[in-house]
């Protein structure tokens, strides 16, 4: 049966019929099978009465309704988008799965060399490959959300062309994918911060929560808004790279934030500036329930291991400015989603 | 019978963008070219389908079909008026969505499944049903990258057809495949419009449409030209042609029913 779909190609059978001792209107006939390459053959009706269907439910718009929480709520199709996500990036790659080790792996490398072999300005920090495997950590897993996500509307274009999915759906799986491939660095880092001796207290707990909230919050937002600005502007994902490469530098893992702290007063715009980035304010945050929480029990302090005053609260406002942003990223993503398919 | 689809006085206008990039759009308003230029695919169409009925969509190319069909399942929404339906809606158009390559039959079938509206309880359940009709057999377990083209359609149309969907939107053009699969599709449509599916049925073919639906719209230039019986709309579609090579054409139709 799998090879038949070529001897029944429409030319090829008017062809034949061409033959000597063929129909005579042959050749007008190819010409018109040609033309209309998918006549259909004719099946008769079932005879019997036709079975009335009762269909619960009202009527309602067919376009998919509910925004990001109805895509969350589907979460069997998340996982086979996931799924397919991951075998899309590394089909036909020999190192497959390796790859988001290794390139974390290298940049740790690099930085580390570069930061303590040259500059040797962070001499101070204790502990400082944990410092600064923390900060890549979290750096890595707000690029691989915000650059895949960006992507995501483009890359599914042909869904987004022929199917009412939400639109959202996109986004958050790549979201999802940059957790699951980030998830296993977590591990390992906090199975190194057990192994140096990590402890936590009350306000290292209260701090690696917000932080993490607000990386994925924040990550899921932008990636939810460049997705949708991506379809119009195809610009949007040579400016992430540019964007997420900054990031790195941004963020306190190859200094202390104390360095930040120190320019508060003689430049405090900059300060305000630098700590109104959510990942950096999240970045601080997580330091001081993985890095600082290791470091704790040594009892080895010195000016680099001191904190922001009112990181909490700062905190506390981030997290909710984020939550606010992701509102209206999801408000905008709603707005361009009208005109996704004429410019996919 | 309650309503199934209702479309009320729906328009949808598409602008075309003709320069992309920076440079070319600012030649172009140099040059006072037009920027973009818009395209009413549909405008003002209205009707209303009851549950269980099965219409046939005609029209010639570029006369909005395909457009009405994204609207009912939910693809685009209108610029005015308003599309609503009721219950599950699956269609061809989605047939094979959101296949990759790399992954294999079963898998693929679970995501097309998924896409369609299905849970993993459902897909289960309807496994091997599907599995069967597309006849894939032992090409199950393997990437799809290494299937046929007609295989790799097989499993798509197998998938959108075992829904159980309470409206079925059917696009010729994308049930290909070879002469006899085409047939078991076209029994298995009837299967389904017995069953009391709404179904939508996109196509050229007269004579298929004849014995498929109990109704036909035609639409022409993006406007409802026709909405009634199924011989009166073929009629009403031929007199805008040529008539002789018409009543050609449909001979030819009818002759394809009896080659099989």
């Amino acid at each position: 049966m799998s090879n038949a779909s070529d001897q029944e190609h429409p030319l090829h059978e008017a062809v034949i019929e061409e033959g000597p001792g063929r129909k005579p209107r042959g050749r007008k006939r190819a010409r018109r099978l040609a033309r209309k390459a998918a006549s259909m053959p004719v099946v008769p009706a079932i005879g019997e009465p036709q079975e009335s269907r009762a269909v619960e439910g009202p009527l309602q718009p067919p376009t998919a309704a509910g925004g990001l929480v109805g895509v969350l709520q589907r979460r069997w199709l998340l996982q086979l988008l996931v799924r397919r996500e991951m075998a899309k990036r590394y089909s036909g790659s020999f190192l497959g799965l390796l790859w988001s080790y290794i390139q974390p792996a290298i940049r740790f490398g690099v930085y580390y060399v570069v930061v303590l072999g040259l500059i040797r300005k962070s001499q101070s920090v204790p502990e400082f490959a944990l410092h600064l495997f923390c900060g890549i950590v979290f750096t890595h897993y707000f690029a691989e959300t915000v650059s895949g996500g960006t992507r995501s509307i483009w890359a599914n274009r042909s869904l987004v062309d022929r199917t009412s999915l939400p639109r959202e759906a996109f986004p958050i799986a790549s979201m999802l994918t940059a957790a699951l491939h980030t998830f296993p660095q977590l591990v390992l880092l906090m199975l190194v911060c057990v192994l140096v001796g990590w402890q936590t207290d009350l306000v290292g707990i209260v701090s690696g929560v917000l932080g993490l909230a607000i990386v994925v919050i924040f990550s899921t937002a932008v990636a939810l808004f460049f997705s949708a600005v991506n379809v119009y502007y195809r610009d949007f994902q040579n400016i992430v790279g540019t964007l997420t490469q900054f990031m790195h530098f941004m963020v306190p893992m190859m200094y202390p934030v104390t360095r930040v702290m120190a320019v508060s007063h003689s430049h405090p715009l900059i300060y305000q500036l630098y700590m109104a980035n959510p990942i950096a304010e999240a970045v601080v945050l997580l330091q001081r329930f993985f890095w600082f929480g290791s470091i704790q029990a040594n009892g080895e302090r010195n000016p680099s291991t001191a904190f922001p005053p009112g990181m909490l609260e700062r905190g506390a406002i981030t997290l909710v400015a984020c939550l606010i942003l992701l509102w209206f990223a999801q408000q905008a993503f709603t707005r361009l989603e009208v005109k996704f398919a004429e410019h996919l | 019978m309650a309503e199934s689809i209702v479309v009320d006085q729906v328009s949808k206008v598409f602008t075309m963008h003709y320069h992309r990039t920076l440079k070319q759009k600012a030649v172009a308003s140099l040059r006072r070219l037009p920027l973009n230029e818009t395209f009413k695919a549909l405008s003002d169409v209205s009707f209303t389908v009851e549950q269980g009925e099965s219409i046939g969509l005609m029209g010639l190319n570029g006369s909005g079909k395909s457009t009405l069909l994204k609207l009912i399942n939910g693809v685009m929404r209108p610029d005015t008026g308003s599309v609503l339906a009721r219950g599950r809606i699956a269609g061809l158009i989605a047939k094979g969505a959101g296949f990759h390559s790399q992954l294999t039959g079963r898998e693929n079938l679970y995501l097309n499944a998924a896409i369609m509206g299905l849970s993993e309880a459902e897909t289960d359940a309807k496994f091997d049903e599907i599995v069967e009709f597309a006849d894939i057999g032992r090409f199950l377990d393997v990437p799809v990258s290494h299937y046929s083209s007609g295989m790799f359609s097989r499993l798509g149309f197998s998938i959108a057809v075992h829904v159980d969907a309470d409206v079925f939107l059917a696009d010729e053009v994308l049930a290909v495949g070879d002469r006899p699969f085409k047939k078991k599709c076209l029994v298995k449509m009837q299967e389904i419009r017995q069953q009391g599916t709404t179904i939508f049925y996109v196509s050229h073919a007269a004579a298929s449409v004849r014995s498929m639906c109990d109704r036909v719209l035609v639409l022409e230039n993006g406007r409802l030209g026709f909405d009634g019986d199924v011989a009166e709309g073929i009629r009403y579609l031929h007199y805008d042609d040529d008539v002789e090579s018409d009543d050609e054409e449909s001979l030819e139709d009818e002759e394809l029913g009896a080659d099989i």
